[in-house]
């Protein structure tokens, strides 16, 4: 899908007259932050396995090479492949080639945003397959014909009501006059649609949470089990995944698990933490006949060694976005294209260009709350900075945002000037003032519409001080 | 305990308030100095909008045995520009405002915002082993939000003021996330005859301020603080305090929009227990 983050604040609108997207948000967004929070005061030692986990994806991004090669020797060893994609078009092509080669018709899904960032599904669709998500949420959203709103959680922006209307849309093989009013109704209807997928599939796609160099194993975590299942049934089983998710041993791996359910959902562990490495060997009881990795680089190597390489530590547990009151106003679909929340507004841009994410930097109120959270602890405000620093390098700050940063900053350089302007102000903003307040401001009516503005005292705090030591 | 009013710097108001000691050394301060100067950075938005809390933090200070200028030639610190992506005016504008608060024991300032922008972000926008640099590590060191520069610095334990309100304390985010203050101007608030506190539910979520955000992204904007202010009303309080002016005019004009009688006051005020100026956005506060 086309990425539409340009578009930020028409969708960021259309979010927040969404009346069931309001009532979802409402309704979820404050269960992930008290989970997270009873986490945390579960495990005395969390920030200390945070400072742990930095330190990790740090010595990684440092040594990316060595390991990344590490890992390619590893998994060649267990007997799989591995296909370097430098672009999303090169991984379509990749994993186009292999379906293509084994004439598959239905492709089983797990979830996996590098395929959503590669747009995966729409290209195994065009070239005549049948991808089928089998993440409950990602399943969701594509008969839906949606993106994403939530890295962990997909289809957090939807209500009850929708998923029935839709299954029953899509569902035409059941009884018409079936109940679906309760969610174990929906949960075992989809569950009767997956089963007979994962037994027809001939391929299993996977993304990866992490990727362990000294053993060449994929790491997944679900809570629904869909991914071992993917792995498992089909004769072939491609994980579709980024370069930065390498780590250097299990025992790393092990550091970053004991973070990413915590601060994803409050678990102490997801349900399904499932380790995969080659194909099936001799004697296995299941497993694929054939292992892929894609490894997409996609821009993220364009990242490393500037000031945004702490980006690339990202481990998508998603709980910026669960704690970003931004997210919570306007939800996932706003940011317009994979990834959205404050690790959204940060990689976006990296990804696509900043010319094609101008808003997203800029859709922080730099609350902080983010980066208080980040298990791997990005400093999500200060990265979103860079980017408005580039904007404003770029000149694509919006010329009335630029114009009146200029003639403050002209004034603010110039003391005297300041002083009578700060005094202009003052009076100006007492004598539009009507018991105390302001009701509509000229060049303010962002502010207006909905609020007050207080109305000033009337002298500036400086003039009225020197007149009181004089 | 500050770590950054430098080593073995102690300052101790020994009973009640104006009587103050110093005892050990400091590389800022000469040994003997009874009273530190103080300079008082008023912020933008106290200079033109709310001058009685400037007066309130002065009072404070003075009362803490503290002398206080006001210093010539301050603009503004810089952090729309550098929240903005123009580090070049922002380092323009932090050289002036270093130089004019250089031959100060501390620099106080009642916002945690432009605090913030001293503290964490000046050291930031200069490369390392410059002059620069070195003079912002020095400004960070010396300068402190008013409520952690009261608890932390002075350790003052009993404020004269008296103030009855039923009261709820916002956390601004830059207070909050960049300095740490939460529990400084809660512990001051009870020290204030009159004062109950509430808590109010999510206090530590942003109220939709955010700078230029509010009149950037207003609808949005809108959404978070509605969000604050249900919370706010909820909580029972019949007075909003914070330490930030900004986020204070946000969350005022929104409650006064909606025709709310709950009273918004920057902490300064209640600590210095200021009854005359009347609340922010409320009656009679343009005859003041």
């Amino acid at each position: 899908m086309q990425p539409e983050s340009i578009r930020f604040k028409e969708l960021a609108a259309r979010a927040l007259a969404d009346e069931p997207l309001q009532r979802s948000m409402v309704a979820t967004g404050p269960h992930f932050v008290l989970k997270r929070a009873k986490a945390r005061v579960a495990l005395p030692e969390f920030d200390e396995l945070r400072d742990a986990a930095r330190d990790i994806k740090n010595h990684v991004l440092a040594h990316l090479d060595v390991y990344l090669e590490k890992f390619e020797a590893q998994v060649q060893a267990a007997g799989g492949h591995v296909h370097w994609a430098a672009t999303a078009e090169d991984a379509r092509a990749i994993i186009l080639k292999i379906a293509a080669e084994k004439r598959a018709r239905i492709i089983t899904k797990g979830k996996s945003m590098v395929s959503e960032e590669i747009g995966l599904n729409e290209a195994l669709a065009a070239a005549g397959h049948d991808p089928v998500e089998t993440d409950l949420g990602e399943y969701l959203i594509q008969i839906r014909g949606e993106r994403p709103s939530h890295i962990i959680a997909p289809a957090v922006h939807l209500r009850r009501e929708q998923i029935e209307a839709d299954f029953r849309r899509v569902h035409d093989q059941f009884n018409p006059a079936r109940d679906l009013s309760q969610i174990p109704a929906l949960v075992e209807e989809a569950r009767r649609v997956l089963r007979q997928k994962y037994l027809d599939a001939d391929i299993g796609i996977t993304g990866a949470n992490f990727l362990v160099a000294e053993t060449g194993s994929c790491i997944v975590v679900t809570n629904e089990g869909n991914g071992d299942l993917t792995r498992l049934l089909p004769k072939t089983h491609i994980v579709v995944t980024a370069i930065e998710k390498v780590v250097p041993t299990l025992e790393d791996a092990s550091t970053l698990l004991r973070v990413l359910a915590r601060s994803a959902t409050g678990q102490d562990f997801s349900t399904y933490t499932t380790l995969m490495t080659g194909p099936r060997r001799t004697g296995d009881p299941d497993g694929p006949e054939e292992f892929h990795v894609v490894l997409l680089d996609n821009g993220r190597s364009n990242v490393l060694g500037t000031v945004f390489q702490d980006m690339l530590r990202c481990i998508r547990c998603g709980a910026c976005l669960n704690h970003c009151p931004v997210y919570q106003a306007v939800g996932g679909h706003a940011y317009g294209w994979v990834y959205p929340g404050p690790i959204g507004s940060v990689v976006t841009p990296a990804l696509i260009g900043i010319e094609n994410a101008a808003n997203l930097p800029n859709a922080s109120t730099f609350c902080g709350r983010c980066e208080e959270v980040c298990p791997v602890r990005i400093p999500l405000p200060r990265l979103l900075r860079h980017w408005r620093e580039q904007e404003f390098e770029k000149h694509l700050t919006p010329p009335a945002v630029r114009s009146g940063l200029w003639a403050w900053a002209f004034l603010a350089q110039r003391p005297g000037l300041y002083v009578l302007a700060m005094r202009l102000a003052a009076r100006f903003l007492k004598w539009r003032g009507k018991n105390g307040r302001i009701a509509i401001l000229p060049l303010a009516s962002g502010w207006t519409r909905t609020r007050d503005f207080p109305a000033a005292q009337g002298k500036t705090f400086t003039e009225l001080w020197r007149e009181r030591q004089s | 305990m500050s770590s950054r009013a430098g080593p073995g710097f102690s300052l101790r108001v020994t009973s009640g308030l104006n009587s103050s000691e110093w005892t050990g050394k400091t590389k800022h301060l000469p040994e003997m100095r009874l009273v530190p100067r103080v300079a008082l950075f008023p912020t933008c938005l106290v200079d033109v909008m709310r001058p009685a809390v400037g007066f309130a933090a002065a009072r404070l200070l003075e009362q803490a045995g503290c002398a206080v200028t006001v210093p010539e030639g301050l603009t503004c610190c810089g952090q729309p520009a550098f929240n903005s992506g123009d580090r070049k005016t922002a380092r323009t504008l932090a050289r002036r405002t270093m130089a004019r608060l250089k031959d100060f024991d501390f620099v106080v300032i009642p916002s945690g915002s432009c605090a913030g922008m001293m503290v964490q972000h000046y050291p930031e926008l200069f490369a390392p082993d410059t002059e620069d640099h070195a003079a912002a590590r020095d400004l960070a060191a010396r300068c402190h939000e008013l409520t952690q520069f009261l608890v932390r610095v002075i350790k003052v334990e009993k404020l004269a003021a008296e103030f009855p309100a039923r009261a709820t304390y916002h956390d601004s985010c830059a207070g909050l996330r960049e300095l740490g203050i939460k529990t400084e101007p809660r512990q001051l608030l009870r020290q204030v005859a009159g004062v109950s506190l509430t808590e109010m539910a999510d206090a530590e979520v942003c109220c939709g301020f955010g700078g230029t955000f509010c009149v950037k992204y207003p609808d949005i904007s809108t959404r978070m603080v509605d969000k604050k202010v249900e919370k706010i009303i909820a909580s029972g309080a019949d007075t909003l305090v914070a330490g930030d002016l900004g986020c204070l005019m946000n969350m005022a004009g929104r409650l006064k929009r909606l025709g709310s009688d709950i009273k918004v006051r920057h902490v300064a005020e209640v600590l210095a227990g200021d009854h005359e100026t009347p609340p922010m956005a409320d009656e009679g506060g343009d005859a003041a």
